[in-house]
């Protein structure tokens, strides 16, 4: 058994590290809890990526109670389709004309958080770069060749990639980024910028599991009850094995 | 040389507290159980109060509306038709609306907050069809009465109150859905004033 | 008056079916063997999952949509619209976990305590068949939720039954009932999922139960606590009566009734049992990416393959051995027979004594062994091969079988050290 344990816990790491060991990524320390923050990660999501991204898994009026925005504030900001508030957060664009657009149709965005990670999106939206060979004359560090512009651009300006170039044993070049600059070319600073990605991420790791916060508070009492009938059950164990031993 | 275990107090004691809070345990598994079958969002969104705008609503016209997934009957009466009401006492049923089939606001004559609009949901009260409006034949079911609602199912009769006339297999009058004037050209059924 | 009505019913009952003595047969008089380890908790627990499984299972049914279209939007409105939905989604996702957790610890202690051995042949074998079901049905489960995982996971292992001469290709299709997973496979996985395996395992485990109070369970020490009439002492035989079914023909020793001993000390186990599992469903139900994969919140996706698929991790083991061959067919053999091989465990261990308590060094090394080779594999199975990799799965695939021929070999003359008279506690 308790080799069991030793094996377990001597793996796990390295499997998680294993599945995304390719990039390095930024930690996002992202807080439920903060309303502010996720109210201005939804009022972002919606101007900047809701044109292309659906998250429609979700229902605007939900998103409004869990975030405390008024109804009509709802209706009259975040809304820019004709959908009602009760109705899942889809979007007007037409998939054949994403697919003309961009090569590809705009993901679902309502469970990205969960399939990527808070970290990957949090790194992601921070690493487009200046790149004219692309369509849309920015590339991305962590995803390589990405069909999609720099759609924070107003708010970040576009950085230029430092590369570093290694000559391998067989003298072939490779060109590795090793830091990307700003041009101060957006609204934000730098700091400001990193702290609306944040608040971006917080929405969306919000909308992957809304029940999030709902489910640990839930857990603490369930577990704690269980805690007293554990200790009830293993007294009336021992009083009724004293007839044993 | 029995099974049967001493039973001291402590033993008794434990027995007991340890069924209880077992007990207790498994009625709040319950809970998730029971209350996932409430209506969820998905259906609650559905259901949702609907807004009618009735300032395009002709006069005798019945406009039909869908509300959780039931038709509501928008009518507006003219005068001669509110008048009529008020005759037809001893054909009916329930004439003063005793059964609670309306809300408080709708405990009156013309079973309604304006007495030109009738809001009633479409279903007749006998088995769930709904009835057919008959804004001027309505004299070949009752005599002297020009309009009314006729359920094709079963022949159960309404008055322009949806009050149910006597001699018919419908039970109870029409239902009177919750429901409150925005504005005047704007009447949001689903929900009372005041609930928003 | 409450109380002769009360027995006036059980009476009434009792003149109809045999109420009081199934329960007197199988619970109050049953003879348990007073030295179970914490080992003995995981058949019990298997229970409790099964019904988790099943009540969560069927209230699951009551808004999924098993189709192609809706699937995947079906178990977001079950994890956001439905009231309580995530709950119960959860539940199902950690017990199927949980389910193969406490059945492989079950196994494991059918292992080492030799309880597969004679007359228990029959428990063991219908214990294997629950297993395989249980593979099945959580494979099938697993294609539900039509995320990518499910998808390309169910298109992997379908495909190995095109590894099956002559017939593979049209089998493979069969299955399918289209060129691709598609609606089809998801409608008939569904109706296995959620009718036929529950139904087939819900008899065997009855069968499994039955097999085990004719014969009477197994313990730590691997010795009958049945014994021929007339040896056993009356301070051995103890304070309890047992049911004459039970005692008539042989005398008991060292047993306490089940009921209330091994009632009281199950709920323990099921209590302590509980905190794990609720910890899991309240605080990591993606239990770091094994229990739920995060390329499954990704809907399936027929033209994108992820990075990286793994199966879920109870069957990474079996995967690892699979992927450990070079050869699709005999990789497919070897991947079938690490399951088979189980089913023969009774007749390869020719050795009378049961327990490894008292077994030899030999014995204990080989147990060892094959549980490492079994963890290894089970991580191997889980991570993307390397070269490296796939040597260390193959040393350890050979260590998996090497198991039980080396058992078969050693067993016949194996030098064990002498049984104790009454059971050690």
């Amino acid at each position: 058994m308790k080799k069991l344990l030793i094996a377990l816990v001597a793996f796990v790491p390295s499997l998680v590290f294993a599945s995304g060991a390719a990039v390095h990524l930024d930690k996002a320390n992202y807080d439920l809890t903060d309303k502010a923050s996720l109210q201005n990660g939804a009022k972002l999501f919606m101007n900047y990526c809701s044109a292309c991204h659906s998250t429609a898994h979700q229902r605007y009026q939900r998103v409004a109670t869990d975030l405390g925005i008024p109804d009509e504030l709802m209706k009259e900001n975040l809304i820019f389709t004709d959908s009602k508030i009760g109705e899942l957060m889809k979007n007007s664009m037409d998939k054949k004309d994403a697919a003309k657009w961009f090569g590809n149709t705009p993901l679902d965005l309502t469970l990205e958080a969960r399939v990527r990670g808070a970290d990957w999106i949090y790194t992601y939206l921070r690493s487009f770069y200046k790149d004219p060979t692309r369509p849309f004359g920015v590339n991305n560090a962590v995803f390589k060749d990405v069909a999609m512009p720099h759609v924070l651009e107003e708010l970040q300006g576009i950085p230029t990639a430092v590369f570093e170039t290694t000559v391998d044993a067989d003298g072939v070049e490779h060109h590795e980024i090793i830091a990307l600059e700003s041009n101060e070319g957006g609204e934000m600073s730098s700091d400001e910028y990193d702290q609306a990605v944040l608040d971006l991420v917080n929405f969306l790791v919000y909308s992957g599991e809304p029940n999030k916060l709902e489910r640990q508070n839930l857990g603490f009492w369930v577990i704690g009850f269980l805690i007293i009938l554990f200790v009830l059950s293993y007294l009336l164990k021992k009083e009724y094995w004293r007839d044993i031993h | 040389m029995s099974n049967e275990p001493v039973n001291s107090g402590r033993r008794k004691f434990l027995t007991l507290t340890t069924g209880v809070v077992g007990g207790v345990g498994a009625a709040a598994v319950a809970v998730p159980f029971v209350k996932s079958w409430s209506p969820s969002e998905k259906a609650k969104a559905a259901g949702a109060p609907v807004s009618v705008d009735i300032s395009k609503i002709q006069p005798g016209q019945l406009v039909r509306v869908e509300w959780r997934g039931k038709p509501v009957w928008v009518v507006s009466r003219t005068q001669k038709v509110i008048d009529e009401l008020a005759t037809l006492n001893d054909k009916l049923r329930d004439p003063d609306s005793a059964e609670p089939q309306q809300p408080e606001y709708a405990t009156n004559p013309s079973r309604s907050l304006k007495p030109e609009l009738l809001i009633a949901v479409g279903i007749c009260t006998h088995l769930g069809c709904s009835p057919t409006y008959l804004p001027d034949s309505f004299g070949e079911q009752v005599e002297g009465v020009e309009s009314g609602f006729f359920c094709p199912c079963h022949g159960s009769k309404f008055d322009m109150a949806g009050r149910v006339f006597q001699n018919v297999p419908a039970p109870l009058n029409l239902v009177i859905p919750p429901h409150y004037y925005v504005s005047d050209t704007q009447v949001l059924i689903g929900l009372d004033k005041g609930d928003a | 008056m409450l109380k002769k009505l009360v027995m006036g019913g059980i009476d009434w009952i009792d003149a109809r079916i045999p109420m009081t003595e199934t329960w007197n047969k199988h619970l109050a008089q049953y003879p348990t063997p007073v030295n179970f380890n914490f080992w003995y908790f995981f058949g019990s627990l298997a229970m409790l999952v099964l019904v988790n499984q099943i009540l969560t299972g069927i209230w699951l049914t009551m808004h999924y949509n098993p189709s192609a279209e809706g699937a995947f939007a079906s178990i977001e409105y079950i994890m956001r619209d439905v009231p309580y939905g995530w709950l119960l989604r959860y539940m199902h996702s950690t017990g199927a976990s949980a389910f193969f957790v406490v059945i492989y610890l079950h196994m494991f202690r059918g292992l080492i305590y030799g309880s597969y051995q004679k007359p228990r042949e029959l428990i063991w074998i219908f214990g294997m068949l629950i297993f395989l079901v249980l593979m099945a049905e959580a494979f099938m489960g697993y294609l539900l939720p039509w995320g990518q995982m499910s998808f390309w996971g169910a298109q992997v292992i379908i495909s190995l039954f095109g590894a099956i001469p002559f017939i593979g290709d049209d089998l493979t299709l069969w299955i399918r009932g289209d060129y691709v997973i598609s609606g089809a496979t998801l409608n008939r996985f569904f109706a296995l999922h959620v009718v036929a395996l529950p139904l087939a395992l819900v008899a065997l485990v009855f069968l499994h139960i039955v097999a085990l109070h004719e014969v009477g369970s197994n313990n730590p020490d691997g010795v009958e606590i049945k014994q021929k009439k007339g040896t056993v002492s009356e301070e051995a035989k103890g304070k309890f009566t047992f049911h004459k079914q039970y005692s008539s023909k042989k005398d008991i020793m060292d047993a306490v009734p089940f009921h209330p001993y091994f009632t009281v000390k199950d709920i323990m186990g099921v209590s302590f049992f509980l905190i794990c599992f609720a910890a899991v469903i309240f605080f990591i139900p993606e239990g770091g990416g094994f229990f739920l994969e995060p390329p499954n919140f990704e809907a399936a996706n027929g033209l994108k393959t992820p990075e990286h698929i793994a199966p879920v991790w109870y069957y990474t083991p079996y995967y690892a051995i699979l992927r450990a061959i070079p050869d699709k067919l005999i990789g497919v053999v070897f991947f079938g027979g690490s399951i088979a091989i189980l089913f023969l465990l009774p007749w390869l261990d020719r050795c009378k004594v049961k327990s490894i308590r008292y077994r030899s060094l030999a014995h204990k090394i080989n147990i060892t062994q094959f549980t490492i080779c079994f963890i290894v594999l089970g991580y191997l199975g889980a991570v993307a091969a390397t070269p490296l990799y796939t040597i260390i799965a193959q040393i350890a695939s050979v260590g998996y079988f090497g198991f039980f021929i080396a058992l078969f070999i050693y067993s016949k003359n194996e030098k064990t050290k002498p049984l104790p008279t009454r059971l050690t506690h």
